[in-house]
């Protein structure tokens, strides 16, 4: 296989040289210096390196760059520039579901992932939306409040 | 650092490991926290890696009245997403680990991974699922229960790629699908366990138990079942009898996860439960 990946990165076209084993996680935080996706356990199971490739919540840390070319990848960084993410920010402040704030990247993707599946999550479904990713500040009500809140005030958006 | 190989179909991927020994990565789930480095370095494969998780040919749900077939490459999600699989049958696969572990882990993987604990297992032993096993050679079928040897050993060959795993569709009225973790999501099981069973009017037809994580492979014992069915039919039913006989069968053992007589009892427990909710009594 060749060494350069060609993928999208938060709208744009990329491509890179690397090992296609490298973790994507690595190559976002390294190669393109974007470090809002975490790392938490590098095991898959804590959730802070959650992005969205070609529509689908993944643990960047289990997920080898080799595997992204021609695939659509979606960090918080990128978005940051949607009206999605502007609805979850001022909900995740409002309820004040954001302390540290080391699982909060992770935590916005997997609230994007769970609300364009189910724009109207019950509470049920808001904690297993957000079940694969730990906070161990906030107690998760704040979050999962900050989700219900999002889904009321961005109705019609996802 | 090894060889990394992405075929764009099953046929190229095939040819590709008849000619050396590699190592085939699906959803990657296990394979990168196995071979996991310091923060930064990239994982460490022994072998070369080939990519077949996008593999088209992998990624089919088929379903007729007799077999429910799932590809090989298809994730957790995909299962359960996918408006024709019975609920019952999803219900396995919704309590494995997380949504994004869930989106990108197959069932191939799992089953050829083959944990004692690999959570889809005790229902596809409890369903006599197969498994299809291909390579440039040809394609064969291989029946769950002999396809797992033990802990991580399988009978797969390192040319064959797990393409199918073939499920009969067989209705049953009761079932139970069980597992024992220590939370919720994201959790390794200490017990999992699936209960099935065909009745008609008050006839007991059909019943099976399968249980995980309670020995080097899934538990099950047809002896028992036929037991369970005669004993019935004679509406004899001793569930005390039926515990003591899972009892020596069911060898668990202590480990960082839970105990043996923990995982025993439990075991025993969702056996009498099943057996006591059943409604021929």
């Amino acid at each position: 296989m060749e060494n350069k990946i060609r993928f999208t990165l938060n709208f744009k076209t990329v491509e890179i040289s690397a090992s296609p084993l490298k973790r994507l996680l690595d190559v976002l935080r390294e190669d393109f210096s974007l470090t809002g996706t975490k790392e938490g356990c590098g095991e898959g199971e804590c959730g802070a390196c959650s992005i969205i490739v070609d529509g689908e919540l993944v643990n960047s840390c289990l997920y080898p760059v080799g595997r992204v070319e021609g695939k659509e990848v979606l960090t918080i960084e990128g978005f940051r520039s949607t009206p999605e993410f502007e609805v979850l920010r001022e909900s995740f402040e409002e309820a004040g579901a954001v302390q540290c704030g080391f699982c909060t990247p992770g935590m916005i993707m997997a609230a994007e992932f769970l609300l364009r599946k189910y724009p109207h999550p019950t509470e049920e479904q808001i904690r297993k939306g957000i079940s694969g990713n730990l906070c161990r500040c906030t107690g998760y009500d704040m979050i999962v409040k900050a989700i219900k809140l999002a889904s009321e005030r961005g109705d019609g958006l996802w | 650092m090894v060889k990394v190989y992405r075929p764009s179909n099953l046929k190229e991927a095939l040819e590709i490991i008849s000619s050396e020994k590699c190592t085939l990565f699906a959803g990657g789930t296990d394979l990168m926290v196995k071979g996991k480095s310091w923060s930064g370095l990239e994982p460490s494969f022994d072998r070369p890696v080939v990519f077949i998780s996008d593999l088209d040919e992998l990624r089919k749900i088929k379903i007729n009245e007799f077999f429910l077939t799932i590809g090989g490459a298809c994730t957790f999600t995909r299962i359960i997403d996918n408006s024709q699989i019975p609920d019952f049958i999803k219900e396995a696969f919704i309590m494995i680990a997380s949504p994004g572990i869930r989106n990108m882990a197959t069932i191939g993987g799992n089953i050829c991974n083959s944990s004692p604990a690999g959570d889809c297992l005790p229902l596809l032993y409890a369903m006599d699922a197969s498994v299809v096993l291909e390579s440039i050679y040809g394609r064969r079928e291989v029946n769950i229960e002999d396809f797992i040897l033990g802990p991580g050993k399988n009978v797969i060959g390192w040319n064959e790629i797990l393409t199918e795993v073939r499920i009969p569709t067989k209705n049953f009225k009761i079932r139970a699908y069980r597992k024992v973790g220590t939370r919720k999501s994201t959790a390794l099981s200490k017990v999992s366990f699936a209960g099935l069973a065909e009745i008609e009017g008050e006839e007991l037809k059909d019943i099976r138990f399968a249980f995980g994580a309670v020995g080097p492979t899934v538990v099950r014992s047809r002896r028992i079942e036929k037991k369970i069915v005669e004993m019935v039919s004679e509406k004899k039913l001793e569930v005390g009898e039926i515990k003591k006989m899972y009892g020596s069968i069911i060898k668990p053992i202590d480990d960082q996860r839970s105990t043996a007589n923990y995982r025993r009892e439990v075991c025993l427990r969702f056996v009498e439960n099943f057996l006591m909710s059943c409604k021929w009594r």
